[in-house]
């Protein structure tokens, strides 16, 4: 039996009328790349801050590192990074201490968090940058230094919400290259995007439309499935059908 | 425990950094302290008097002699035409007129009374009213000296007269300083506890870092603390270096009870007002809205709490709002112990009232701020 890291089972969110995910179900398996798209508004945030314990699903189940979304919030949060789309580390602290923060409060020992950061500077190629305030940045670097920050922890999986809104191609070059040096040593990669070429790069895409699961496979077989040349084309097929306005 | 640590790292790093926020912390609340109770005085100087005598006698130079003699007044006009008086009290250059009739010192001589006419300018309420019974007063003495010239007086009294001397306790020299300088000292505490609790939480939701910090296994009750304990010592702070620094050496104001006592009143007090702030936090999703309610918050604080007014005073249901009102008990506390030197038993009360206030706003808030939604 493959250990699921995520598994979701008709998972389900209404506000009011409005259904923003209606009963989505699939599973997520270790150290996989798992590609969630959808055209704006199809309720990916929704999904995933579920997931991640920041809002109470109206119905179905699903568990994130074998913890309860109901239930257990307080444990998945613990075995999970996440990077918003909306840059969320303090801008007013330095590179450093954004990183000392961020680890501190996970719980690192501080003998592991030194060295951690320390590494983690070294990757980053930012020991230079390390007394900067994070505000004074590049977005780029702004991005990967979000999503180190967001698995110093390491944790079982990491949920990146557009995480390559806005950069340019080199540096979305560079943060895929993190995030599969972080796939490799076995944490799970929960990843949304507009760019079809990042969807590429995952091992397996959902494609969301009007709060719906209506694709899931590999990208080849996704390919194969629509006739498609392209994931573009694959993902215009089935977002053209979408009634839901972009929001 | 750790957790808090770094929360409160991170929050002191970010006090001291932010080159806004400095200034409104320290400097701000200090200079109100040395201009606001030297600006805000009751006693009322400069009313601006126009007299218009009809009269030009010796007795009537006097009088006028008398009055702009008592400090209180200044006078603008003097002549014999009564328009002339009155359009400068539409113009309002003048708050009162004195008019003296034609003949004023031969009634007064030979019919030992006369009137003369006070026109007031009641824009002003507290001047016109202030103005009006000094005056009245130096006419009456005015005309004690007519009669003890004129009157040959019986070997008694033939009215019985009860004279009142009174002494003034607390505050001997009814310094208008000392009574406000507590009160504005404990309303500089509010307004920096609640409005800087208040924005720094609804900044981490503006900018999002409130979301990141929902997702990590930070517990309620640490991010609360992280949150209080840096405003909390910063109150602190600035409350002593307003005690001890411009109470004492501006106005010479040394508390007359305990200082243990004093601070263990501001300590339960800070949390009331900094769960104020935390709770307007937790209904507010912009600074704006945050700095509005704060602001209305802050109004009735000010105008109701016995700052400038008298409670007593008020009608039934004022005395309500104001006793609704963390900031009323707190400035009875601060002007009891540093002007009357008041102890714990005359405070019970309040302590009561402040420390309900505390748990209760800090619960509220508490259960109302939710990591999910």
């Amino acid at each position: 039996m493959i250990p699921y890291v995520i598994k979701a089972d008709k998972l389900t969110k209404q506000f009011g009328d409005f259904v923003a995910t209606n009963q989505i179900s699939f599973e997520v398996s270790k150290g996989e790349i798992f590609g969630f798209l959808g055209a704006n508004g199809a309720g990916k945030t929704t999904a995933m801050r579920m997931l991640c314990g920041l809002l109470t699903p109206t119905s179905g189940a699903a568990t994130v590192a074998g913890f309860d979304v109901y239930k257990q919030t307080e444990q998945i949060k613990r075995n999970i990074g996440y990077m918003s789309q909306k840059f969320s580390l303090y801008e007013d602290l330095t590179v450093l201490e954004n990183i000392r923060f961020y680890g501190g409060i996970y719980g690192l020992p501080a003998r592991e968090l030194k060295a951690e950061s320390e590494s983690l500077l070294e990757k980053l190629g930012l020991q230079e940058q390390s007394k900067k305030l994070v505000g004074s940045l590049p977005l780029g670097w702004k991005q990967k230094l979000s999503f180190s920050v967001a698995i110093l922890h390491r944790p079982q999986v990491v949920f990146l919400d557009e995480p390559t809104g806005g950069v340019d191609p080199v540096v979305r070059r560079q943060f895929w290259d993190l995030i599969y040096d972080a796939a490799e040593n076995g944490i799970t990669i929960f990843v949304t995007t507009h760019y079809m070429d990042e969807a590429e790069y995952c091992n397996r895409v959902s494609i969301m439309v009007d709060g719906c699961i209506e694709a899931l496979d590999t990208p080849g077989g996704l390919k194969t499935q629509f006739k498609a040349a392209t994931m573009d084309e694959v993902f215009y097929q089935l977002a053209r059908g979408a009634k839901r306005q972009a929001d | 425990m750790r957790t808090i640590l770094f929360l409160l790292q991170k929050e002191f790093r970010q006090i001291f950094r932010n080159r806004s926020i400095l200034p409104i912390i320290f400097v701000m609340p200090l200079m109100q302290l040395i201009v606001l109770p030297l600006a805000a005085d009751y006693e009322v100087k400069n009313i601006n008097l126009a007299v218009v005598d009809h009269d030009h006698s010796p007795y009537s130079a006097q009088l006028c002699a008398k009055i702009s003699g008592s400090g209180y007044f200044r006078l603008v006009n003097y002549g014999s035409d009564f328009k002339t008086a009155f359009e400068l009290i539409e113009t309002d250059k003048a708050d009162l007129v004195l008019e003296i009739p034609a003949g004023f010192e031969r009634t007064v001589v030979r019919e030992n009374e006369d009137k003369v006419f006070i026109a007031v300018n009641a824009i002003n309420g507290v001047k016109a009213g202030l103005g009006g019974s000094y005056l009245n007063r130096i006419l009456n003495d005015f005309n004690q000296d007519i009669r003890l010239k004129w009157m040959q007086l019986p070997r008694y009294n033939p009215m019985p007269v009860v004279e009142v001397t009174s002494s003034v306790w607390f505050n001997p020299h009814m310094n208008y300083n000392f009574f406000m300088v507590p009160g504005i000292l404990a309303i500089l505490v509010t307004m920096m506890g609640s409005y800087m609790t208040a924005l720094n939480i609804v900044k981490e939701k503006e900018i999002g870092t409130i979301e990141q910090l929902n997702v990590t296994p930070i517990r309620k009750h640490h991010f609360v603390l992280g949150k209080l304990i840096p405003f909390w010592v910063l109150g602190m702070f600035v409350f002593s270096v307003g005690l001890f620094i411009i109470a004492r050496l501006i106005y010479g104001i040394v508390p007359l009870g305990g200082i243990a006592l004093l601070y263990g009143f501001l300590a339960v007090y800070l949390l009331a007002i900094l769960g104020l702030g935390l709770l307007i936090s937790t209904y507010c999703d912009t600074q704006q809205q945050a700095m509005s309610v704060t602001f209305f918050f802050m109004m009735i604080f000010m105008l109701m709490s016995g700052l400038f007014t008298s409670i007593d005073s008020m009608p039934i249901w004022a005395k309500g709002i104001a006793y609704l009102s963390p900031v009323t008990y707190f400035i009875e506390v601060v002007r009891m112990i540093v002007l009357k030197g008041s102890t714990f038993t005359d405070l019970k009360i309040h302590f009561a009232a402040i420390a309900s206030f505390a748990v209760v706003l800090n619960t509220w808030a508490i259960l109302n701020y939710k990591k999910r939604s």
